[in-house]
């Protein structure tokens, strides 16, 4: 039962930084329908951005994040109009693999300039762990945890209130009919690109806090298929629950037997796709066979 | 999409119809090229010959996957498994059950294929980025079987396949590029060959059909079911040999050379080759293969002048890949082999514009 517990709570720690590595996945297609495999590459950008301000340059946290979200923001604004914008309208496969490319050459750009071996970072959550109910958990999972509730929660907020938000879901629809109602439809994808860029420094760091910066953050990006995809591909409400889901599959796995935890969400994500394919939340409008 | 075909040629008989190559020019770079092949063991080194071979199995399994993506429209993350589901039944059929490699390697494309209609199954149901997606899947359940079975390996984390062999006969170490560079070669050219005929026939127009519109294909009466399988069969049996040869080549089978990062470079192969081109799988796999190695000897070339280079050499060549892929795509999505054909009418109605 403890070690229930115990599991329990990692996962819900997990998920929720899983979520929020999604959620700039989720922002990307909401905006511009384009599925961003380099998103695990974006978090990696992060967190080395945070880690050259914080650690290499000796800035305060709050600078060093500030640092962080205008490399995010100039990264994100420059691939929407070098990368993505000329290949508008074309098939599939050419999306895909355009975005692969990318996260091939960032991961090899961060190589390059950083190096292989991992970093190590002074610690900015607090340490130290609290016993509930007989579990020993970690106080930083738990920051983690509200700190990923507040991310997400703003962009719940965002999407539903705000005018840019709106926008955004209404150039996702239809982007020749948000085009009449006067919305810049390559704007709103720059937006798009350059916030996914700035929650990956949310979630880069957080991950690297727990972990260590390493070239091992990019494998995150392929973790989100699931979690995206259990949620729904448009959801930002879908993403939060499949984050938990997927984290808690996952450590109850590794419970069972240990290393299971590797392929599980990928089975998910095989019986989703096959059974729901839009997800719990997602709209269902995707074509079928 | 619409091939252009040289003008001015009117065929008289049926088997004249049924010719690959009509005109003078065709038939003398066919000439030319079949020299080239034959000439290439002599005068390469074993290094380069490796590499060679590297392409020539790499360009079977790109055809393999030109046809489920490039010809059907159906775009696969799952070429690393596939090739890994070739390899270990090749190697553990001849290596632990001491079956003949030839028939080793056949039953390996049939394994292979009947694993592709069930990742396929998938296709049934799912359409472009989300089949990708579901791709993906399949790719990381066979690569996590592969690594974690300890029975697949006996527990030493990596499998041997025996070297190659008929009826007694060995490759000796000697000769050991050159004589597989033959085998390869053969293969390759089967293969391509056979690719080339299937999109004539009444099923690779089918595949085709249901590439370019679904709906239309099954109003005029294309089964698009059994085109969406066959397509996945078709392509896995190609990407099996590619497996099983990779497996007696190398000598030993592990689960590093069938990672998710192989499906990309397949992927990349196709693509700067030219999605929907026999020609252009083999384009793709010899200018993706051949990059690293350019690379690393220019790196070494430069040594001096520019350590830089030589210091970054892995992360530049992943770099290299990526960057590649992106600019083919942004600048030239028909690859290396509309390029080819670019050029070549360019020069043949010169000097004039058409």
């Amino acid at each position: 039962m403890t070690q229930f517990l115990q599991l329990t709570v990692y996962g819900l720690a997990n998920g929720a930084v899983l979520a929020l590595a999604a959620l700039g996945f989720v922002l990307i297609y909401k905006a511009t329908n384009v599925i961003n495999f380099a998103q695990g590459e974006f978090l990696l950008v992060g967190a080395y951005a945070f880690y050259s301000g914080f650690v290499l340059l000796q800035l305060p946290a709050l600078l060093a994040v500030a640092l962080g979200v205008v490399v995010a923001v100039a990264l994100g604004v420059t691939i929407e109009r070098l990368v993505l914008r000329p290949l508008i309208g074309r098939e599939p496969i050419a999306i895909l693999m355009v975005t692969i490319g990318l996260s091939a050459v960032l991961k090899a750009v961060v190589q390059i300039a950083y190096g292989t071996t991992p970093r190590t970072m002074p610690r900015l959550l607090p340490g130290g762990s609290v016993e509930i109910l007989g579990a020993v958990i970690p106080v930083d999972r738990l920051v983690a945890i509200a700190v990923a509730g507040v991310v997400l929660a703003g962009f719940s907020a965002f999407f539903r209130w705000s005018r840019h938000g709106v926008a955004m879901r209404a150039v996702a629809d239809d982007p020749q009919a948000a085009l009449t109602q006067g919305i810049s439809v390559t704007r709103i994808s720059a937006l798009a690109w350059a916030m996914a860029a700035t929650s990956a420094v949310a979630g880069g760091v957080l991950i690297a806090d727990i972990a260590e910066v390493s070239q091992n953050l990019a494998g995150f990006g392929l973790i989100v298929f699931p979690v995206v995809i259990l949620g729904g591909l448009d959801s930002v409400p879908g993403t939060i629950l499949g984050g938990f889901v997927i984290g808690l599959v996952s450590q109850y796995a590794d419970g069972v037997s240990p290393g299971a935890s590797q392929v599980v969400p990928y089975v998910v994500l095989v019986v989703i796709l096959l059974v729901r394919p839009y997800g719990l939340f997602g709209q269902p409008r995707i074509e079928r066979v | 999409m619409i091939v252009p075909l040289a003008t001015g040629i009117h065929h008289t008989s049926y088997a004249s119809e049924l010719a690959l190559r009509n005109t003078r020019g065709e038939k003398a770079r066919l000439g030319l090229g079949i020299l080239a092949l034959g000439a290439l063991p002599f005068l390469l080194d074993s290094y380069w010959l490796s590499v060679v071979n590297a392409i020539g199995i790499a360009a079977i399994g790109a055809i393999g996957l030109n046809i489920l993506v490039g010809f059907t429209g159906q775009i696969s993350l799952g070429q690393g498994g596939f090739l890994a589901v070739g390899a270990f039944t090749s190697a553990l059929l001849s290596g632990r059950a001491g079956v003949p490699i030839p028939v080793a390697i056949a039953a390996a494309v049939v394994v292979t294929a009947i694993g592709g209609v069930i990742a396929g199954l998938p296709a049934l149901r799912l359409k472009g980025l989300y089949l990708a997606i579901a791709t993906l899947g399949s790719q990381e359940i066979i690569e996590f079987v592969i690594r974690r079975w300890r029975w697949l390996t006996g527990g030493q984390g990596f499998l041997e396949a025996p070297p190659l062999g008929v009826l007694g006969w060995h490759v000796q170490r000697a000769t050991f590029e050159r004589t597989w560079y033959w085998v390869i070669l053969g293969a390759a050219a089967l293969g391509a060959a056979a690719a080339r005929n299937v999109f004539r026939t009444a099923l690779g127009r089918s595949f085709m059909a249901v590439r370019d519109h679904e709906v239309a294909a099954s109003t005029i009466g294309v089964n698009v079911t059994r085109a969406k399988l066959g397509a996945f069969a078709l392509s896995s049996g190609y990407v099996g040999l590619a497996g099983a040869l990779t497996a007696h080549y190398s000598g030993t089978v592990s689960w590093e050379r069938f990672t998710r990062e192989v499906s990309v470079l397949y992927l990349g192969m196709i693509i700067v080759g030219g999605l929907g081109s026999i020609a252009g799988s083999i384009y793709g796999a010899a200018f993706l293969l051949l990059l690293p190695p350019l690379l690393s000897a220019l790196a070494d070339a430069v040594r001096t002048t520019a350590p830089f280079l030589a210091d970054q050499l892995p992360a530049l060549q992943v770099a290299a890949v990526g960057l590649v892929i992106m600019l083919f795509l942004i600048f030239e999505p028909r690859g290396l082999d509309r390029l080819w054909r670019r050029v070549r009418d360019y020069f043949g109605s010169w000097p004039f514009r058409y």
